[in-house]
């Protein structure tokens, strides 16, 4: 145990860390926003009578669900240029890749939202005269968010994390930065106690702030 | 682009020419998966029962250790347990720092799981225990535990499954798994889609299989439930 910690080493870094963290941050709320929508999507197309739409769905919620991030990472930013699909940077291959992984899970999520929603909600809607679209947009889709909002905050968190994946295609997100920073300086402990403590801490904050969220929207349940 | 074809040369041949390789990535991965379910597993459930019954100080470490091992990405835990560790003087081979990463992440996990199973057996079945008296200790592996098995079953199998797509962030501190050994057969043939796929095909199968497996438990111990 002869080592010395040099804090300097982060004071000087910080900019940089607290950037790439907000990078990271950034990332994982795109990835989530286009993962509600391809997920409910994909709820819809899952509950849907039609096998055509269904058995697709289901088959591309087991296929992310059942490989790992790691591998479509690599598949969408090595393969895809394979096809000649070369218009996406590593940035937006990266966020193509989480999306894709948190419309499955959000998938999930959503299609268990649905199916919670009481039978009734929707007849008392027919019956006071609701078009089928004003049903789903103005009583079932307000109550499914509300009831799946502490699984929305949870994919949120763990989308955060996994944006460290991002390292691995040297996106600059913190993870990356932080490895950066080791190999310039060799102040390797200080470096990773910090990142792990920056990770904490905004996961922690989103934790919170999203707690408060869900209390304030308590009433539509 | 794809070409399946079987002439030399094309993937299925550069596929077999690699079995030995990928054979072995393989081997890495199911033996990663694997220790670091049964760590997960053991510190898990002892964790667990911490947390649902420990002294107070003892619940507010478990609940400490579990909310950092949650806060913090697994990539960095693994990055942190291989290259940190190591300038206390404590070498650990990449493979086995991966495990330990891997089983200590995943250890917070199966606490929690295990927790919320314990917490959701109705306590009546606690008060009755008590009320026939038996010790405590009766009482947690004759009535708790066996139900909370049941319950805590399928998040377990999520997080087997978590555990054995985590293996994949070994490769990063160069343990040569699945994904590292197909990496270095793209390498030397280019065939990078051809790789990646047959790599998906490879870790799809595991996880069904492990799904199914952790099904047929369910299936087998539903008699648990009450």
């Amino acid at each position: 145990m002869d080592y010395h910690f040099d804090w300097s080493v982060i004071a000087r870094n910080w900019d940089k860390l607290t950037g790439a963290l907000m990078l990271g941050l950034t990332l994982a709320v795109i990835s989530l926003a286009i993962g509600c929508i391809v997920g409910l999507l994909t709820a819809y197309a899952r509950l849907s009578p039609r096998k055509w739409l269904s058995v697709p769905a289901w088959l591309y919620v087991e296929f992310i669900r059942c490989t790992p991030l790691l591998l479509l990472i690599f598949f969408l930013y090595f393969g895809l240029p394979e096809f000649d699909i070369t218009f996406l940077d590593k940035t937006q291959s990266f966020v193509l890749s989480l999306s894709l992984y948190a419309g499955a899970y959000m998938a999930e999520v959503f299609r268990a939202g649905l199916a919670s929603i009481p039978k009734q909600y929707v007849e008392a809607a027919k019956a006071i005269g609701l078009r089928p679209w004003q049903r789903q947009v103005y009583v079932v889709l307000p109550v499914m968010f509300r009831i799946t909002l502490p699984s929305i905050s949870n994919n949120l968190i763990s989308l955060f994390k996994d944006t460290s994946l991002a390292a691995a295609i040297a996106v600059p997100e913190l993870t990356f930065v932080a490895r950066q920073i080791n190999a310039n300086t060799f102040r390797v402990m200080e470096v990773w106690l910090t990142a792990s403590a920056l990770y904490l801490v905004t996961a922690y904050l989103i934790a919170t702030v999203l707690r408060l969220v869900e209390r304030r929207y308590a009433s539509i349940r | 682009m794809l070409d399946f074809s079987l002439a030399p040369g094309t993937f299925w041949f550069e596929a077999w020419q690699a079995r030995s390789s990928l054979a072995s990535g393989l081997g890495i991965t199911m033996l990663s998966s694997v220790l670091s379910i049964v760590m997960a597993s053991v510190c898990g459930i002892a964790m667990g029962v911490a947390l649902a019954y420990g002294w107070w100080w003892l619940r507010m470490l478990a609940r400490l250790y579990v909310d950092v091992m949650r806060g913090i990405p697994l990539l960095v835990l693994i990055l942190f347990t291989y290259y940190g560790l190591a300038l206390f003087g404590i070498n650990i081979a990449a493979f086995w720092a991966g495990v330990i990463a891997l089983g200590a992440f995943a250890t917070a996990h199966v606490a929690e799981n295990f927790r919320g199973a314990v917490e959701s057996v109705p306590a009546g079945q606690m008060e009755a225990a008590k009320a026939i008296g038996l010790t405590f200790r009766k009482r947690l592996f004759y009535v708790i535990l066996p139900q909370a098995f049941r319950r805590m079953l399928p998040p377990w199998v999520n997080t087997g499954l978590e555990i054995v797509k985590g293996t994949t962030l070994l490769s990063i501190i160069g343990v040569v798994e699945l994904l590292l050994s197909a990496q270095q057969q793209m390498a030397r043939n280019y065939m990078i889609v051809e790789f990646y796929l047959l790599t998906t095909v490879l870790y799809l199968i595991i996880n069904f299989t492990l799904a199914q497996l952790g099904a047929a438990l369910e299936r087998r111990t539903s008699y648990l439930r009450y």
